[in-house]
């Protein structure tokens, strides 16, 4: 049986990104060995911590070349790794490095990627692999044709406690790379300013989205969060449009939070938000839409417009204060 | 600069979505499109790039004979021609294979700079772009955040996870996805409309390319997502609502 090549994917810092070990759990869940990739200079030592879960081999690929990331380096180098693997799944976690050069992987192997997986089943020998689509408004089961399958995971989607552990042995390959291949020119990546507001030790949140409809409209969100005395907080459009500063954004490119209450005003719920809040303890929604995602991952939900709600909300939250 | 922006035309974002009966697209009847958003990001760095350094924009729109609206846009935003891949059934490709057909279109262009969104509102597969680099043989960057023009190259910052950024520098002809509210967004003028009916669309058919859908993954079934939580949803007045959400959240979640 061909093997499972999971990516694993490291994080600046070359500590392991978390979603590598959901990654590593998903592939432990199908039938085929695993295999396991680490490039870069920190790849020795992740992968004697990925040794520790059970998997067929660790393949540590070393190559002067691979010192820091870049799209044609990794493409060239796992191109390699895949064939010399004949690997029959390659599955990688969907994180903006991911986003930036598995769609080209796989088009050198003359492949379909399918992103953003959020399951993955077996039926009759084939794979099905179901992800979303509409702004996770819709579900789709895509069958891959056959060949290698390419699919990235999405954030949360498989759980890393599921892990089997195990011993597994280490190889240290180098891929033929040579510098024509590579010609993207990377710098040392930065923040742009120390965070002055921590969203994430806030315990009660108010999030704003796009229902807000205009920056004058967030100070009805502004004296809910006062009402209730929560942090304002809001996903990625509000904070593009500059209504509010780019430390109060929650979601992949933003913070992660998890406090007791989040309450999301007029908040859709894309699957970028979504990894952001959903470990929140109690989730509220206030949205129009009745179909809107946000509404999946909410404990309490009010379909109805906002500038109805809220203005009643504020009203109740002084009266029970009084 | 000659640069090229691909985009899609997709349903209106806040549309309510229905599988169609046989599962494998949506209803359509009753939408309304536009302009996938991301790619009219993309649509409005190229104008601003033009703007800066002379050259031309090219828009590159592969769909059925209505997206020719989505391309008047672009022509009317400032878009200086246009090539329609008049493509009736797009949902007989994957990424991979629109891709393939858009790429043969660009070949014939020769740009400088080929320009998308980061992805599509419909399908949100994420991959035309990286696809497109590896088919046309580009360098690329993914989440472009700025583009600072030198001779011969760009230097771009592109966005990491969780607050980080990088700079990146490529040779041209390169390619780039633009992350979203990178720039403001411009509406299209009056005069924008009125010249824009005088600006070439050329149509191009799939077959005259020669390249016909060979689907590397096939959609099979589109379906409404069951519920992960049970959401108590809380009906009545706004009054009634907001008086059983201060309850609930006190007494039962007890987070206030």
């Amino acid at each position: 049986m061909n093997p499972t090549l999971v990516i694993a994917e490291l994080k600046a810092d070359g500590s392991l990104h978390p979603m590598s070990l959901e990654t590593l759990a998903a592939a432990q869940s199908l039938e085929a060995p695993v295999a396991i990739a680490v490039l870069g200079p920190h790849a020795p030592a992740a992968a004697v911590r990925l040794a520790g879960y059970r998997a067929a081999k660790i393949c540590v690929l070393d190559h002067p070349l691979l010192a820091n990331y870049t799209a044609d380096g990794y493409t060239a180098a796992l191109d390699w790794l895949i064939q010399h693997l004949d690997a029959g799944l390659v599955l990688f976690p969907h994180t903006y490095q991911v986003r930036d050069y598995a769609p080209k992987l796989a088009t050198r192997c003359g492949c379909a990627l399918v992103s953003d997986v959020t399951a993955i089943r077996a039926e009759s020998g084939a794979l099905l692999l179901r992800r979303q689509l509409f702004q996770g408004k819709l579900n789709g089961e895509y069958r891959p044709s056959p060949g290698t399958v390419f699919a990235s995971l999405q954030a949360g989607a498989w759980r890393a406690d599921s892990l089997i552990p195990g011993s597994t042995e280490i190889e240290t390959l180098a891929p033929p790379l040579s510098v024509a291949d590579i010609r993207q020119q990377s710098e040392a990546p930065f923040r742009e300013s120390a965070r002055a507001v921590d969203l994430s030790a806030a315990p009660l949140i108010v999030a704003v989205g796009r229902g807000i409809k205009e920056e004058s409209n967030l100070e009805l969100a502004r004296e809910l969060a006062q009402a209730l005395n929560a942090e304002l907080a809001a996903s990625r459009p509000i904070c593009d449009n500059g209504w509010l500063p780019m430390e109060r954004q929650v979601g992949s490119s933003g913070q992660t939070v998890a406090p007791k209450l989040y309450l999301a005003l007029g908040i859709s719920g894309a699957i970028q938000h979504l990894v952001g809040m959903k470990g929140s303890q109690c989730i509220v929604a206030i949205n129009k839409d009745p179909g809107a995602p946000i509404f999946e991952v909410a404990d309490y939900g009010i379909a109805g417009d906002l500038f109805d709600v809220v203005p009643a909300l504020i009203e109740e939250l002084r009266k029970a204060r009084a | 600069m000659k640069i090229l922006v691909a985009l899609k035309q997709v349903p209106a974002r806040d549309s309510q979505f229905r599988p169609a009966s046989d599962g494998r697209w949506i209803e359509t009847g009753g939408l309304s499109y536009e302009i996938n958003e991301p790619d009219a990001y993309a649509l409005e760095t190229g104008l601003r790039l033009k703007e800066q350094h002379g050259g031309e924009v090219v828009v590159l729109c592969a769909g059925p004979e209505g997206a020719a609206s989505a391309i008047r846009e672009a022509l009317a935003k400032g878009a200086d021609r246009a090539i329609h891949l008049v493509e009736e059934n797009l949902l007989a490709h994957d990424s991979l294979s629109l891709a393939r057909l858009l790429a043969a279109a660009i070949q014939q262009e020769s740009p400088d700079l080929v320009l998308t969104g980061l992805q599509s509102d419909d399908i949100g597969a994420g991959q035309t772009g990286v696809i497109l680099a590896e088919l046309l043989g580009l360098p690329h960057a993914t989440i472009i955040m700025e583009i600072e023009v030198q001779s011969g190259a760009v230097r771009v910052k592109r966005e990491l996870e969780d607050g980080w950024f990088q700079h990146v520098t490529l040779p041209l002809p390169a390619l780039l996805t633009i992350q979203s509210g990178s720039a403001k967004l411009r509406y299209a003028t009056l005069m924008g409309i009125k010249k824009a009916k005088t600006k070439e669309i050329k149509p191009v058919s799939a077959a005259a390319l020669g390249i016909s859908a060979v689907p590397g993954a096939i959609l099979e079934r589109l379906s409404i997502p069951e519920r992960s939580k049970q959401t108590v949803l809380l009906e009545g007045s706004p009054e009634q609502q907001a008086a059983q959400l201060v309850e609930k959240l006190k007494h039962e979640a007890r987070v206030l």
